[in-house]
């Protein structure tokens, strides 16, 4: 069965995007994620979708709950490399999609991650203390 | 029939001189005062267009200006309807320019056919309908031109008017002037979008000092055009808010919460600096050479 392979680096997963998704290629990816972030208890998620021209509103959609269960399992989500054609569609289909984070490419992608992971590190230090 | 046909032919032919003369006196008194020059250029058009007019006749008498045969004469007005277009003549004076000439080839007629009433009105009808036919050629290759020159002048509006400027390493300004609609949104944001990619920008600061009026439709544009740089990884900020529009965005109820608004450019790229991490220190030195 066609999958999006998940690749675990450090305490983070990448997810790479390649082929044009299709509602059951997402729902897979969805329950493989889930089961991942709990295997490795990864810290943060990055999904590259760059190679990705065509976004529908259930896609769309899915990117959304993909982000907000990872944030329910602890782990940060960043989208990153969107193309403007993809994103002048979600914006028209009204998916602003609030709760995700952003970058340009997936270096930056990763400094996102760095540095949230780093500020719940600190916050955790800082409470520990108390 | 092939006699009548060839009847007007025949009087463009032998009167050619005596038409044009007296056409020419016509457009004189039809119009404002014409300089020297312009003077010059219509007795130059109006002879082209006499000897293409005859040549037509001769090759097809009869009046069918869609024919292969009246090619150049169709050529011709399209060409002179343009150049009046753009000379800035009025629809009246371009279209006058024919019509003037019914009077002159109706004197001619007469003369001509005096004593044979049938024919006479037979070719003033044959005459009258091709010149109107000639007048109304003329008419819409005007008003086309006039399109032609609108939408090209659009095309460029729509191009001059979203330059997208690097202020910095990875800061974009866009400074937007005249209305926004949905069509020079659309334009504005993939212009945005492609150059956030292509300059790989953190920060893009929209500028909407040259924005004269925003209304909840143009709140609502600009709101998209910041949803869809998010997307993408970037941050915009929205500058030039002048105190009216502030007050208007309030009245209107337009939420602009979630996104950064400064009033000026400036403020915005401070902002932008100091989220990049860079900082703006000001040379003493230059300071005293500035202050004397």
């Amino acid at each position: 069965m066609e999958r999006i392979p998940i690749l675990k680096m450090g305490d983070y997963l990448l997810i790479t995007i390649q082929v044009d998704m299709h509602d059951k290629l997402a729902l897979t990816l969805q329950n493989d994620l889930t089961e991942q972030i709990v295997t490795h208890k990864s810290k943060g998620i990055l999904i590259d979708i760059s190679a990705l021209e065509i976004v529908d509103s259930f896609i769309g959609r899915m990117l959304g709950i993909i982000a907000s269960m990872s944030r329910l399992l602890d782990a940060e989500t960043v989208v990153v490399g969107m193309q403007p054609a993809v994103a002048i569609t979600l914006v028209e289909l009204g998916l602003s999609m609030k709760g995700i984070r952003t970058a340009l490419n997936v270096e930056k992608g990763m400094t996102v991650l760095q540095n949230s992971l780093r500020e719940e590190r600190q916050d955790g230090d800082s409470s520990r203390q108390f | 029939m092939a006699s009548i046909r060839s009847k007007l032919a025949d009087i463009f032919d032998n009167r050619e001189q005596e038409i044009a003369q007296s056409w020419l006196e016509r457009q004189a008194a039809g119009t404002r005062r014409l300089s020297p020059a312009e003077q010059h250029e219509i007795n130059r058009q109006s002879r082209e267009f006499l000897s293409a007019i005859k040549g037509a006749m001769q090759q097809d008498g009869a009046a069918n200006i869609a024919g292969p045969a009246w090619a150049p004469v169709r050529e011709f007005l399209s060409n002179f309807s343009a150049s009046r277009a753009k000379a800035g003549f009025t629809p009246t004076e371009t279209a006058s320019f024919i019509f003037s000439l019914k009077q002159p080839v109706f004197d001619a007629l007469r003369q001509e056919l005096g004593q044979d009433a049938n024919a006479l009105a037979a070719e003033t009808w044959r005459a009258t309908e091709l010149l109107d036919a000639l007048g109304l050629l003329t008419a819409e290759s005007f008003q086309k031109s006039r399109e032609d020159m609108i939408s090209r002048q659009q095309a460029e509006l729509l191009e001059l008017s979203t330059p997208v400027v690097q202020l910095w390493d990875g800061i974009l300004a866009l400074p937007l002037i005249g209305t926004l609609d949905s069509s020079r949104t659309q334009v504005v944001m993939q212009n945005l979008l492609d150059a956030i990619v292509k300059t790989r920008s953190d920060f893009a600061i929209i500028d909407i000092t040259g924005v004269p009026v925003v209304d909840t439709l143009v709140a609502q544009h600009l709101l998209k055009t910041v949803a869809a740089a998010r997307l993408m990884g970037a941050e915009c900020l929205i500058s030039g808010i002048r105190p009216q529009i502030a007050q208007t965005i309030i009245h209107l109820g337009v939420d602009l919460a979630g996104v950064v608004t400064k009033a000026t450019l400036a403020d915005a790229f401070a902002i932008a600096m100091r989220r990049i991490g860079y900082t703006v220190v000001r040379d003493q030195k230059t300071k005293i050479a500035v202050e004397r």
